[in-house]
């Protein structure tokens, strides 16, 4: 609002308000950039996001298949002794076949439709599912039970509408026939989706609808114990001499840019060296989420040094003056005064350094915690998998079925990811209520 | 600058030390160097017990420096460099013999900023006894704390919350709990580097007071750019002009009739 009273002088000309005006443009262009850059990276996360949701959620449903078999007990324990073990080795594929050609006699004469009548169940599913409940109710033998199995991957392909079904029948792994038997299961209540437990309580299966990722989330945890347990003390540790005690010379010179260096190490080396040093050189076990922890603590040591030493750092001086102040030994002005205050950033930096653990995949290759492990590890010695490299595993498998469950692997990766990142804004603000 | 000039004609300083008092701290000969750069020069400087000495010069002068090498806070950066003979009641400080943790707690120490621990009232005053173990027991560390802040002249503003933080109080009580922190751990000497520097003149008001009944019992030394400051609280001020202390002497002459120009100067509010 220039007004005709104002004095003319520098700041006040035409070509004082063409400079403001142009100062103004350029800030406006910077925020424009800005917000385009915003917008653009939220569309990035949200595209991932409906990609890797889209395809995985459905993995969180499971088709069954109801069968009537009946427990002959020729075929489970033809001795009558009663005896689990012997009850375990029973013929439970030959039960399961009876009962779904009783189930489509019409299709029990023909050895083809036979074949693709079987392909509608999951073979190895329901011989499991029949030999639990045995053994589970050993008294049943000899009744006829009513069972809910898995279908098929293909048949809950299909049914998910991952398969176009116009194109010829030659072409698609489901038959003209298959379908039909399958709408006519569905027209008769036999046929049924339901959540999937077997997700989240099996272990890796050479069967998409019988694998699981329960070995690999349980080596995860073992595997991320350790790596805390060894990196959260020792990374503390080390920030905190380093820090405030180390004299500052050129050998702590050396120490720091060395740090900084192993931060950028591609993860992959510490896995060779993990192979090197602690298979090869110490023996220990091959697999083990001990070792897998151990190799992602040398990897997570770093950032926890730099986020301690970070957080140290921002700690106003004045704090350690007054504590010193009073006669407070040094490591007591850190123990009392500094650490709590440098707390939550220590805990975020080392949740960061957990949470890239956690999606670690190359060093877990190196040492062997790639191999397919069909039982829940019980130690940290004993063989095990991780989520990012039973993602790795099932996207790398042939079958359509894993697709979605290569998906729900990370989405319950993810999960976990979310969570650890949900217990470092609580303990944040636990620690900074603090005042 | 003028303002100060001012205050010193109004009231006429008349601080004096006893002759009788007893020489509590003695340095002599004192040089600093901050790895290759020399910041005091040659210092001897001779502090009464139960009187304020106040130290007051031009900014980097070096007058904080000299306060922090009578409790060794000097030792904290790296860079630092102390010679020098600093006597303690006769006892050398830089001895080897005399642990520095030791030695903070006979010569307490306030500062320039306000700088109370993040924890509530009653642990700020309670940390120094804590960690000495003087308090015999949880009702004897309550006594200590509450005598504290009763002579920080604090006590009857927080007795009834000193379950709250410490950094929740206004900047003058923040000063005075940690001159009540100070004095929990019963020094001998109180070290005071520009303590009312970020205070209103109230706040400022109550410490001066609070300093003249502290000297009592305490031998004090303060580092002041206010030069009306050094006036109303000291008994002795000393004049430090780039690292070297140019005049020393009674409150009352150095104000009234200072020896060398430079003093002369930066009194009349010519210079600093």
């Amino acid at each position: 609002m220039a007004s005709t009273e104002v004095k003319t002088g520098i700041h006040t000309s035409p070509e004082a308000a063409r400079r403001l005006a142009r100062r103004y443009r350029q800030e406006a262009f910077f925020q424009f950039m800005g917000l385009i850059a915003i917008v653009l990276a939220l569309s990035a996360l949200a595209w991932l996001m409906a990609s890797i949701f889209g395809t995985g959620l459905s993995a969180f449903r499971q088709h069954e298949v109801q069968i009537t078999a009946s427990l002959d007990p020729e075929l489970i324990d033809p001795e009558r002794t009663g005896d689990p073990e012997v009850m375990r080795r029973g013929d439970y594929r030959t039960i399961l076949q009876r009962a779904i050609y009783d189930r489509f006699p019409e299709a029990a004469d023909d050895r083809k439709l036979r074949l693709q009548l079987m392909e509608v169940y999951s073979v190895a599913g329901g011989t499991g599912f029949l030999r639990d409940f045995v053994l589970d109710n050993p008294g049943r033998v000899g009744d006829t039970v009513t069972l809910w199995i898995p279908a098929s991957d293909d048949v809950d392909q299909m049914l998910k509408g991952k398969f176009d079904l116009d194109v010829p029948q030659e072409l698609r792994k489901v038959t003209d026939v298959q379908i039909a038997w399958v709408r006519e299961l569905q027209a008769s209540g036999e046929l049924r989706a339901s959540f999937n437990k077997i997700l989240f309580l099996n272990t890796d299966s050479r069967d998409p609808e019988l694998a699981g990722v329960a070995a690999a989330v349980v080596g995860s945890f073992y595997a991320l114990l350790v790596t805390f347990v060894l990196s959260f003390p020792m990374g503390v540790a080390a920030a905190i001499y380093l820090e405030e005690f180390a004299p500052k010379n050129r050998f702590t010179d050396f120490i720091e840019v060395n740090i900084n260096n192993l931060a950028a190490v591609p993860s992959i080396v510490f896995g060779l060296l993990g192979l090197a040093v602690f298979l090869n050189f110490f023996g220990l076990p091959r697999s083990a989420p001990l070792v897998g922890g151990m190799v992602l603590a040398l990897m997570t040591l770093p950032t926890i040094i730099i986020a301690t030493r970070a957080s140290l750092k921002a700690v106003p001086p004045s704090i350690r003056e007054g504590a010193l102040g009073v006669g407070a030994s040094k490591l007591q002005s850190i123990y009392h005064h500094v650490l709590p205050l440098a707390m939550p950033g220590i805990l975020t930096g080392t949740i960061i350094g957990m949470a890239q653990a956690l999606g670690e995949t190359a060093p877990l290759l190196m040492i062997g915690m790639v191999a397919f492990v069909t039982q829940i590890p019980e130690s940290i010695t004993t063989p095990a998998s991780a989520l990012p490299v039973q993602v790795f595993l099932w996207s790398d498998s042939p079958e359509r079925a894993w697709e979605e469950r290569t998906s729900a692997a990370i989405i319950i990766l993810l999960g976990f990811l979310t969570l650890m990142n949900l217990v470092a804004v609580l303990l944040r603000s636990r620690f900074e209520r603090r005042w | 600058m003028s303002e100060q000039a001012e205050g010193v004609r109004m009231s006429r300083p008349v601080g004096r030390v006893d002759e009788r008092a007893s020489v509590k701290i003695a340095a002599r000969g004192v040089n600093l160097w901050y790895g290759d750069k020399q910041a005091l020069f040659s210092v001897d400087l001779d502090i009464p017990d139960n009187h304020v000495t106040a130290m007051i010069g031009p900014s980097g002068c070096g007058k904080s420096t000299f306060l922090r090498c009578l409790n060794r806070m000097n030792d904290t950066i790296d860079s630092a460099r102390v010679q020098g003979d600093i006597r303690l009641d006769g006892q050398d400080i830089y001895a080897k013999s005399i642990d520095p943790v030791q030695l903070r707690a006979r010569v307490g120490m306030v500062f320039q900023k306000p700088n109370p621990f993040p924890k509530s009232i009653y642990e700020n005053v309670a940390y120094g006894p804590r960690i000495h173990g003087i308090a015999a027991g949880k009702k004897a560390l309550d006594e200590i704390v509450v005598t504290s802040l009763k002579k920080a002249g604090l006590w009857d503003e927080v007795k009834d919350r000193l379950d709250e933080p410490g950094t929740g109080l206004s900047g003058g009580q923040q000063q005075r709990l940690c001159i009540a922190r100070a004095i929990a751990v019963n020094p001998e000497v109180i070290l005071m580097d520009e303590p009312c520097s970020a205070l209103d003149p109230i706040a400022t008001d109550r410490i001066e007071q609070l300093i003249l009944e502290l000297k009592e019992n305490y031998c004090i030394a303060i580092v002041t750019h206010s030069m009306s400051q050094a006036a109303r609280v000291s008994q002795r001020t000393a004049f430090f002009h780039l690292g070297v202390l140019v005049e020393m002497g009674d409150t009352a002459d150095i104000f009234t009739n200072p020896q060398d120009p430079r003093t002369q100067d930066y009194i009349t509010g010519r210079f600093g």
